[in-house]
């Protein structure tokens, strides 16, 4: 497969993935809270910007909603409100220690290779490109799990649950022009109440726990200490 | 089809009425007529297809069969019993000043949210508002975990809304792989019609539903409870109100299984291997043993039956991997009668956890001395829940041990051992808190038995014998899930 002979849609998909991809990547070795923020709201553009692509390129209206959405939800609200209240509660200012951080990167590779060969097999009914989409989301999925395994304060968690969603969704739009409307409308739903929900969880967890380190919630255990 | 829009609209009347309502002394009754209302509107339904067969909306937007007509009746029973519960319940747990108005409130709503959630999952024909529905259950009931604030019940939600977000987030990859195979034989926006996909199963690209199916099995199982994605489950029950154990166990589980074997039925259609059978088998026997198991080690009363949940729905689980007419005939019969014995037994134990004032087992104690009524339902409950004849349980554990001697025997061991080991495990810890003396000073509390006992006597009568309706869209559905008859 040679990019150059590719059409300008399939050229510009291949290198949101790429992109998409390293977003991830760049979030998965990110110690700083606001920085992390801002790489999701990065990552949240180039889908909306991939959107748009898609939706221009296959004349597809209903695609240009999923993008406003899309912008609306994982580019400005979210963002906006984990940066809110990672400056309430003076997070800013903390480096949070990766442990194994090398280790992290390594396994986020393996998982990317991991993520191709899963998906092989659908090489024979489809074209590379599209696998190269698929395996570029699924590895988005994995590194986000990537992420919320390896960092411990739960804004970062919400995060790698957001980062998931993105690469679902990226899923979506490349792998099969989007989904019918009624269930696309029915996801960026879920994923607001859930952005909600996070933001009240937020609140619960600092007055429970006086912080938002999750490695302190450790009080339900299988058997007594 | 109007009943079962009927049934949507009046749950989702109940979420905005509970959300304004100022009629806060009597919520727990209008909720029980909610839910009553609801159940008039499946028996309705039923009764429709009952006569008529399969019913499909205009526009293919709901699809009701053999499959899903009872399930959508049981929901909405267990939904009517268990708000008959919950409403003194929850009383006495505001007299003891675990809870304010305002989040009795938000319990109500979000329970007819939940309800709404159950309902939707059980009537779409299209696998992408299946997964959406899903995921508005955990949404609707992890603000109900938290409920009482505490901060092992927050710990509790954040796992609980973690892992079954994450785990539910792979449920999605699966059915946009499972769109994906489909659009490439028909037109997008009915590409993800259940009734279209199964009509057209053959044709579809085998390699990526083999693909997808992994995603949907892990996604749609991490609400089952199969293990090892299990860890949510008893916490999230044993730190929730007890009506919300109650439906969680009784409802959500089921659900989530009802959605695997939908994705099955279009994979087994699409691969003609049985490769979706052995990874439903090997999850489910692990969930099952594992499950028996942690029934010895667990202290706290609702964790126990959590863990039996987790047994019970890896046996269902395990029952529709063996395939066949006879295992999934009794994997239908099981669901029923497990969701009607374990949100009986978590009405019971939200009692006898009133009675004690805990839900340490080992502070529970003389609970037939105390209060008769809730040591003998929490005692028949246990009896039946643990495989004792003549209650409808032991019956379909019977045809699933039959049907595994029959195309795996070397499996009927492991099956055997289980289910001895958590019938040693439910005994040892039920025994002690049901007889014996009774502690100074414990009091009978007000309770409502009513839904226990009917609960009981509807398992104790599908152990003797099943009506000929019921039967009839058993043997329907298992026609439709396996391709072949039971009878």
């Amino acid at each position: 497969m040679n990019i150059e002979s590719q059409d300008f849609y399939t050229q510009i998909i291949l290198s949101m993935a790429a992109l998409v991809g390293l977003t991830s990547f760049l979030m998965l070795g990110q110690g700083r809270l606001l920085r992390l923020i801002f790489m999701f709201a990065v990552q949240g553009l180039l889908l909306t910007l991939t959107t748009a692509v898609a939706a221009y390129s296959l004349n597809n209206h209903h695609l240009y909603i999923s993008a406003v959405l899309t912008l609306a939800l994982k580019v400005i609200f979210i963002p906006w409100m984990l940066r809110n209240e990672v400056l309430k509660t003076n997070l800013h200012r903390d480096v949070e220690a990766l442990a194994n951080q090398t280790a992290v990167m390594l396994g986020g590779a393996s998982l990317m290779v991991f993520s191709y060969y899963v998906l092989h097999p659908i090489v024979q009914t489809t074209s590379p490109v599209m696998l190269n989409a698929l395996a570029v989301s699924l590895s988005v999925m994995l590194l986000g799990m990537l992420l919320m395994i390896s960092h411990k304060q739960a804004i970062a968690h919400v995060v790698g649950f957001m980062s998931i969603e993105n690469g679902l969704f990226f899923a979506a739009i490349v792998a099969t022009k989007g989904m019918p409307m009624v269930v696309e409308l029915g996801i960026a739903f879920d994923v607001l109440v859930a952005a909600v929900l996070f933001g009240i969880f937020f609140f619960h967890i600092r007055s429970s726990i006086d912080s938002l380190d999750v490695d302190l919630l450790n009080k339900l255990h299988e058997v007594d200490k | 089809m109007i009943p079962a829009y009927l049934l949507l609209l009046i749950t989702l009347v109940g979420i905005v009425f509970f959300g304004f309502t100022r009629h806060k002394a009597d919520m727990g009754k209008i909720n029980v007529w909610f839910n009553a209302v609801s159940l008039f509107a499946t028996v309705w339904l039923a009764i429709n297809v009952f006569n008529h067969g399969t019913i499909l909306s205009a526009e293919k937007a709901f699809l009701v069969d053999s499959f899903n007509v009872y399930l959508i009746v049981l929901t909405a029973f267990i939904g009517l019993t268990t708000s008959i519960f919950s409403a003194p319940y929850m009383e006495h747990e505001k007299e003891l000043g675990k809870l304010t108005d305002n989040r009795l409130k938000l319990y109500y709503s979000m329970y007819q949210g939940f309800m709404l959630a159950m309902y939707l999952v059980l009537t779409t024909n299209n696998m992408g508002v299946m997964w959406v529905a899903m995921e508005g259950a955990t949404l609707a009931t992890v603000l109900l975990v938290s409920l009482y604030r505490t901060p092992e019940s927050i710990e509790a939600a954040w796992k609980y809304f973690i892992l079954c977000g994450v785990g539910i987030a792979q449920a999605l990859f699966g059915t946009i792989l499972l769109y994906y195979a489909a659009v490439q034989i028909g037109d997008g926006e009915n590409a993800l019609l259940w009734s279209e996909l199964f009509q057209h199963a053959n044709q579809l690209n085998p390699e990526v539903l083999q693909i997808a199916f992994v995603f949907l099995l892990i996604g749609y199982g991490t609400k089952i409870g199969l293990v090892p994605l299990h860890n949510w489950l008893p916490d999230a029950h044993s730190e929730g109100p007890t009506p919300m154990s109650a439906v969680l166990s009784g409802l959500l589980l089921n659900d989530a299984l009802y959605a695997v074997v939908r994705s099955k039925m279009l994979v087994d259609g699409a691969t003609h291997s049985d490769m979706a059978g052995y990874l439903m088998m090997s999850f489910g026997l692990l969930s099952f043993l594992v499950g028996a198991l942690f029934l010895h080690r667990q202290k706290d009363i609702k964790r126990l039956f959590s863990y039996s949940s987790i047994e019970h729905m890896g046996l269902m689980t395990f029952a529709f991997g063996v395939g066949g007419s006879l295992a999934t005939f009794a994997g239908l019969l099981h669901m029923t009668v497990h969701s009607l014995t374990k949100s009986a037994i978590f009405v019971t134990v939200g009692h006898a956890a009133q009675v004690a004032g805990t839900q340490r087992m080992d502070k529970i104690r003389g609970l037939i001395k105390t209060q008769p009524k809730i040591g003998w339902g929490l005692l028949i409950g246990t009896i039946s829940i643990a495989g004792f004849p003549p209650f409808g349980v032991f019956t379909s554990e019977f045809l699933v041990l039959l049907a595994t001697m029959h195309s795996y025997p070397w499996l009927t061991l492991p099956l055997l051992l289980g289910i001895g080991i958590a019938f040693a495990g439910l005994f040892r810890h039920i025994q002690p808190m049901v007889y014996g003396e009774k502690p100074e000073g414990q009091q009978p509390v007000k309770a409502n038995l009513l839904p226990v006992m009917l609960h009981l006597a509807l398992v104790l009568w599908l152990g003797l014998a099943i009506p000929s309706f019921l039967a009839n869209w058993f043997s329907q559905a298992t026609v439709l899930i396996s391709g072949s008859s039971p009878l």
